[in-house]
Order: structure tokens, then C-alpha cells, then sequence
């Protein structure tokens, strides 16, 4: 049973949020993402979302709220974006360390200073070590289907980590289009309500989060190893990724890629690699370049935490050169999913040309001729063997206008 | 006209006459003042919140309708109600408003 | 893919008309459909744009409207303020709330111009949110008329949909009127 609603990523997350079920919500506004988040308010006003909404004075405290809440066994929800997620990074950590299956909403908004409430990526990028799964989508329907798919994925006993699914600032979030909603009951077969092995209010089991692993005293020296399961659990994390994208399909008739979408890649010489809603565009400029002639594809960087290495190598295969744009930028070295494909591929056997490529930031439009040129570039360093300039600029304004 | 190279080290704004535009553009009404029922209280002045009625030479306010947004304070602090808020037509360009 | 730009001024309801327009195209069969406002600050009063794609597949380009094909101007005084036509595709449509008739409006002469006394009509129906007249639903009604990208009925429809019964009554009445009264530069009236 389809039903069909115009809606902007706002809300389309908000009913995601709605099916899944979530039990306690807590998130404090910031623009673009406060509408997602009144939304919610009123599903659970109006009895919709059986929800507790604890009103938080900021997002360290939104985070922090939600960290407990979960703790004690039910499924949570929060929202943010730029500064606000900015001001989360300490309980960023605290929640990947705790293993807490929180799914985030990140709308993708550029970090101060200079002020802007434009999208880019730095604000997720930024937060890349901290333990939490990353997901970018491309539309409001991928946004509300993985937010969906990420409770299970999250949840799930090999993984329990908590995840942010992100989108862009206003290209997605104050953008309305055709989203096909689920019913409950579809929603309901799909994804079981969260019951963990271990809660913080369990009078039988009594446990405290977290103990203190001191180096100095063998019974407690821990971390290490604690920290190690975490990342064992991001790379299993991988698989299921992997499996609750193809149980979404058919159950949902929806993929919108799992790790990677790679879009008429097969015989490409160059692929343009993107993350979020540009990543759409890009699949319009191929068809454009195709039928002249350009053997070139287009990826979607999908899942930037765990980071699909083998994927990523897979693709080296088949292609000559990868261009790879980034919508942020780690000052002093360069933008951060170029640097993460460079990565995987240094000790792969199929190394091809990779070219970073800086776009958009502080929310400048990528139009289609930037894309476009940044194909083009790379056929032309492709030719010579080699990238005279490793990264690039695009459409970085020398001059300023007349007024 | 200014160029990347021209863009000083740190981030910085500083105070500049119409620095977001006209914004006499933005009303749809504007205050019109009925000198016969002004009592030259100047209340208006006090409450404008951009600071745009001044006082003239002969003792009343006035308005400079280059910036005036047509929120409509003034005329509706005016003791007197000398100010009458006039709506903008099609026919008749906003005073000193319409420069592109 | 059709791209139209409204302009309107913050409160007027350019981004609802963008809005129930994507419903209404969409309803129409139209796969792809798209509304986004112009992702600026916005108050009361000052000039804002909001656009809407529409296509018979689904729309993956996510860059503004540079060009567009149709541009609807919901504030009879924005023209002299605001570039209206500017990017717009030649022979493209313009759509005016105006008391003036398309022959009348100079500015416009290399397009596909069309006109309707919104003013009026939201005045007399009444349509006010928070004290401010409201031109977006009898501008709907009159691009429907003026261009035919979308059905009438579909639009009215969209506006019931969008406002509700209550709300949606007086606006889509407000469409029906505009659409029966909008003036055409290509002779029809």
C-alpha cells in the first residue's frame, strides 16, 4: 500500500522516525534541521509517536540525554547539524565507546567562522574518528529509507554503534519531493523493536556505564581491548550493511547502493566519486558525457564510516582515474574522502590516478559545468599520466562581484 | 570590487549604509504624516527601530522612506494618529525607494 | 523538465505555491517534481524566490535555477526592484499580478506574458495570513491558465490537498477565478 507524500528531507525523516518506533527523543533546534525535529514534536502531540520528548537546553545535553535513554534499553532519535553537532563531539565519543545504537539526523551545514547556515560537509567529516557510522544520501526517499535501515543495522548484536545519517543543508532538507511512505505494519515486519543483553536499569544485572580502565592495575587495563572490539565491530558493520540493504530491497522494492553506488562505472576510464544530494547530479552529467563519447561513471560515496575499503578497490579495477570531490576540507592536508580513497588504495594492486577535487563549500552551488569539469580535468591529467596538481579548487571566486 | 587577495586575514564585517540593500524596497505600505493633527511629540522618532524619522526644520518628523520597511510602528504609537499607514501601488513608485 | 522561479516577497507564500504546484504537476503524471525556496534569510516583506522542476522522469540535478523557463511574479511592485526576468529562457512565460494587461507591460515584450489582477481577487475573497494579502493560490490558478503546465483542476485540487477543506475552499475558489481572468499575450483571454 503506497502511500505517496510531497515532502522535504525534514520531514521525511520525521516519519522514518515515526515508523521506526522510536521511544525517546531529545534534540535542540538549529537551522535547516529544527522543522525535522517540530515535526516529530507533533507526531508525538498528537499521539502518532508513542515518544517521551525531553526538551534539552543544547545539543551536548541532547546527546547526552539520548546516550542515557538508550542505555537503559529504548530506541532514540536525535538532530543536528554544523555548531550544534560541533558541540556534541565530546559525547560523539562517549556513545560510540558505550556502544549505544543511536541513529542522529545530520543535516550537512558549514562550520563557523565566517558564519554560514549553507551546506557542506565539514560537520560530519569533521567528526570521523569518533566512532559513529557515517551514511549520505542523495534524496529525501534514501534519506527516510536508510534512516529505517540504520536502526537495524545499528542495533544489530555484532554491531551495536551508533550512526549519523546525513543530509544536505537546504538542497535536501527545505527541498520538497514525491516520498513514498511505508505503512507500520511493512515497517514493523522489517525491523523488531530493540532489545540489548545489557541496560543500565536492570535491577536482576546491575551495571554502570562506563568503568575506568587504568593502566596501572591489570584488572581494569581494558581500553585497548575495548577499543579494539569497537573497530571490530565497525568492520562487521560492513556486512551488514551490506544484508539489511538487500532485505530493504526486497522487502521494500527500494536500493539506493550500500557502501558504494556506482553508476555506469563498468567501462569507465574516469569516475567522478561524490557524497549526498550531488551525487544525483553527477549520474546527469555522465549521461550527458556519455553520449559524447566520454567513457566516464559516477559513484556514490555512500557509507563513509566504516570506510568500504575492498569496495573501494573493487572499483579500482575497472577504472583509469578517480576524480573525488569533497564538500570539506582537513586544513593542512587535503579534503577528507580524497584522502581516505587514496588510503585504501596505497597498498591495493590496482592503483589508478586519484585527483581530489575541493566543491561547495559554505553552501556555493555545484552546478552541473563544475562537475563537468572536473571530468574533463581528470581525462586531461589521465592523458599525461599523471596530476600536475594533486587537488583542486573549483569554482572559488578570484573576483568578486561589480556592486 | 574586491578579489580573493583583497579579503583581509580574519573574517571580518563592518558597518556599511544599505550593506544587505534598499530596504525601502521590502514595504508594501508606507507612513504618511498629516502635519495638521502632528503635535511634534516625536514619539514616532523614539519608536522607529531602525532609526529612520528625523526630525526637520520646522519641528516635524520625517521619514526617510529609502530604508523605511512599512512595519508600521510609528503610525500605530502616535498619540494623535497623524500617521497613516498608505498602502504602495502599482501606479505610484515608492519615494526615493525604487533606485536598482 | 520545466523550471519556474517565483517571486514573491517573505510572507506572501511563494514557497507554498512551489509547493502545491510539484503536488499538483505530480498528480498530473509528472514523475519528477521538485520545490525548493531560495536558500537565503528571509523577512516579512523583502523580495525571496522559491522555484519548482517538474519532468516526466525523475529529476537528479540539484543546483538552482539559472534559466528558467517560466517565472511568476506574486507582488505587483517587484519588477521595478527585482530583475525578474533575469536568466529567463528566451520566448519564456511571465506571469504578472498586475492590474495591467500583457500589451501594457513593456519590460515584457519578448515574452510569453501573461496577467491577472490578483490583488483584487485576494481581496475580495479575503485572503489574509497574519494581516498580510496573500496572491499565491489565484497565481497558481492563473499559471495553469497562462501555460498550461498543469491541469486547472489538478491545481485546485493540490490546494484542497495542501490547505485542507476549510483553508483549501477559498483558495482553489481564488485559482478558478484567477484562471478565468488572466490576460494572455498570445491572444487568448
Amino acid at each position: 500500500m503506497n502511500l505517496i507524500k510531497m515532502l522535504t528531507a525534514n520531514d521525511a525523516v520525521a516519519y522514518a522516525v515515526k515508523l521506526a518506533r522510536v521511544q525517546v527523543v531529545a534534540a535542540y533546534p538549529i537551522t535547516p534541521q529544527t522543522a525535522s525535529v517540530e515535526k516529530i514534536s507533533e507526531f508525538i502531540e498528537n499521539g502518532e509517536l508513542q515518544a517521551e520528548f525531553i526538551c534539552v537546553e543544547s545539543e551536548h545535553s541532547a546527546s547526552s540525554a539520548v546516550i542515557g535513554a538508550s542505555a537503559c534499553g529504548v530506541r532514540t532519535f536525535t538532530a543536528t547539524s554544523s555548531q550544534g553537532l560541533a558541540l556534541m563531539h565530546e559525547m560523539l565519543h562517549w556513545a560510540a565507546g558505550t556502544r549505544v545504537p543511536i541513529v542522529m539526523y545530520v543535516v550537512n551545514r558549514a562550520l563557523s567562522a565566517p558564519w554560514s547556515i549553507w551546506c557542506d560537509h565539514q560537520d560530519s567529516l569533521s567528526q570521523r574518528d569518533t566512532g559513529w557510522m557515517q551514511f549520505y544520501a542523495e534524496d529525501n526517499q534514501e534519506l527516510l529509507d536508510t534512516v529505517l535501515m540504520n536502526y537495524k543495522i545499528s542495533e544489530d548484536k555484532e554491531v551495536h554503534l551508533p550512526s549519523m545519517v546525513c543530509a544536505d543543508a537546504f538542497t535536501l532538507s527545505h527541498a520538497t519531493t514525491p516520498v513514498d511512505i511505508p505503512s507500520q505494519r511493512e515497517v514493523d515486519e522489517f525491523l523488531p523493536p530493540y532489545t540489548p543483553e545489557l541496560t543500565l536499569d536492570n535491577i536482576e544485572n546491575p551495571v554502570t556505564y562506563v568503568p575506568t580502565c587504568s593502566p596501572t592495575r591489570p584488572s581494569s587495563d581494558w581500553y585497548m581491548e575495548y577499543k579494539y572490539l569497537q573497530n571490530e565491530s565497525m568492520a562487521e558493520a560492513l556486512k551488514k550493511i551490506k544484508e539489511v540493504c538487500r532485505e530493504f530491497k526486497e522487502k521494500f522494492g527500494r536500493f539506493h547502493g550500500d557502501l558504494l553506488e556506482q553508476y555506469r562505472c563498468r567501462d569507465a576510464e574516469v569516475v567522478i566519486m561524490s557524497m549526498g544530494s550531488f551525487a544525483a547530479q553527477a549520474k546527469d552529467v555522465v549521461d550527458e558525457m556519455r553520449d559524447e563519447g566520454y567513457p566516464v561513471g559516477a559513484v556514490k560515496l555512500r557509507t563513509f564510516r566504516p570506510f568500504p575499503v575492498d569496495d573501494v578497490r573493487e572499483l579500482a579495477t575497472k577504472t583509469k582515474a578517480i576524480a573525488v570531490v569533497d564538500r570539506g576540507l582537513s586544513f593542512g592536508h587535503c579534503g577528507q574522502a580524497f584522502m581516505e580513497v587514496k588510503s585504501a588504495l596505497y597498498n591495493s594492486s590496482h592503483k589508478p590516478l586519484v585527483k581530489g577535487y575541493t566543491l561547495g563549500l559554505g553552501g556555493r552551488d555545484i552546478k552541473t559545468s563544475d562537475q563537468r569539469h572536473v571530468i574533463e580535468q581528470t581525462f586531461k591529467d589521465l592523458e599525461k599520466g599523471f596530476a600536475a596538481k594533486e587537488s583542486e579548487w573549483v569554482s572559488l571566486r578570484l573576483e568578486g562581484p561589480e556592486k | 570590487m574586491r578579489s580573493l587577495r583583497d579579503l583581509p586575514r580574519s573574517p571580518v564585517a563592518k558597518p556599511d549604509l544599505a550593506a544587505i540593500g534598499v530596504t525601502g524596497n521590502w514595504r508594501t505600505s508606507r507612513p504618511v504624516i498629516n502635519k495638521e493633527d502632528c503635535q511634534k511629540c516625536m514619539i514616532c522618532w523614539m519608536h522607529c527601530p531602525d532609526g529612520l524619522i528625523k526630525k526637520n526644520q520646522e519641528g516635524f518628523p520625517e521619514v526617510n522612506y529609502e530604508f523605511c520597511k512599512g512595519c508600521g510602528i510609528c503610525a500605530n504609537e502616535c498619540p494623535t494618529k497623524a500617521i497613516e499607514m498608505v498602502e504602495e501601488s502599482e501606479d505610484e513608485p515608492h519615494q526615493n525607494a525604487y533606485s536598482k | 523538465m520545466i523550471e519556474v522561479r517565483w517571486h514573491g516577497r517573505g510572507g506572501q507564500g511563494a514557497v507554498v505555491a512551489s509547493r502545491i504546484l510539484a503536488l499538483a504537476a505530480y498528480q498530473d503524471g509528472y514523475k519528477g517534481v521538485q520545490a525548493f525556496p531560495f536558500f537565503g534569510m528571509e523577512r516579512r516583506g523583502a523580495p525571496v524566490l522559491a522555484f519548482t522542476r517538474v519532468s516526466k522522469s525523475d529529476i537528479r540535478i540539484r543546483n538552482q535555477v539559472y534559466e528558467p523557463d517560466v517565472i511568476v511574479v506574486l507582488d505587483p511592485l517587484l519588477p521595478k526592484i527585482v530583475d525578474v526576468d533575469r536568466g529567463l529562457k528566451p520566448k519564456g512565460y511571465i506571469v504578472l499580478n498586475s492590474r495591467q494587461k500583457p500589451s501594457e507591460v513593456k519590460w515584457a515584450k519578448n515574452y510569453k506574458t501573461a496577467t491577472v489582477d490578483a490583488i483584487s481577487i485576494s481581496k475580495k475573497l479575503n485572503l489574509k495570513v497574519a494581516g498580510f494579502q496573500v496572491f499565491n493560490t489565484p497565481m497558481l490558478g492563473a499559471l495553469a491558465r497562462a501555460t498550461k503546465l498543469v491541469k486547472i483542476a489538478s491545481v485546485k485540487k493540490a490546494i484542497l490537498d495542501y490547505f485542507g477543506e476549510k483553508r483549501g475552499k477559498t483558495n482553489s475558489e481564488a485559482a478558478e477565478i484567477a484562471y478565468e481572468n488572466t490576460f494572455s499575450s498570445e491572444g487568448q483571454e
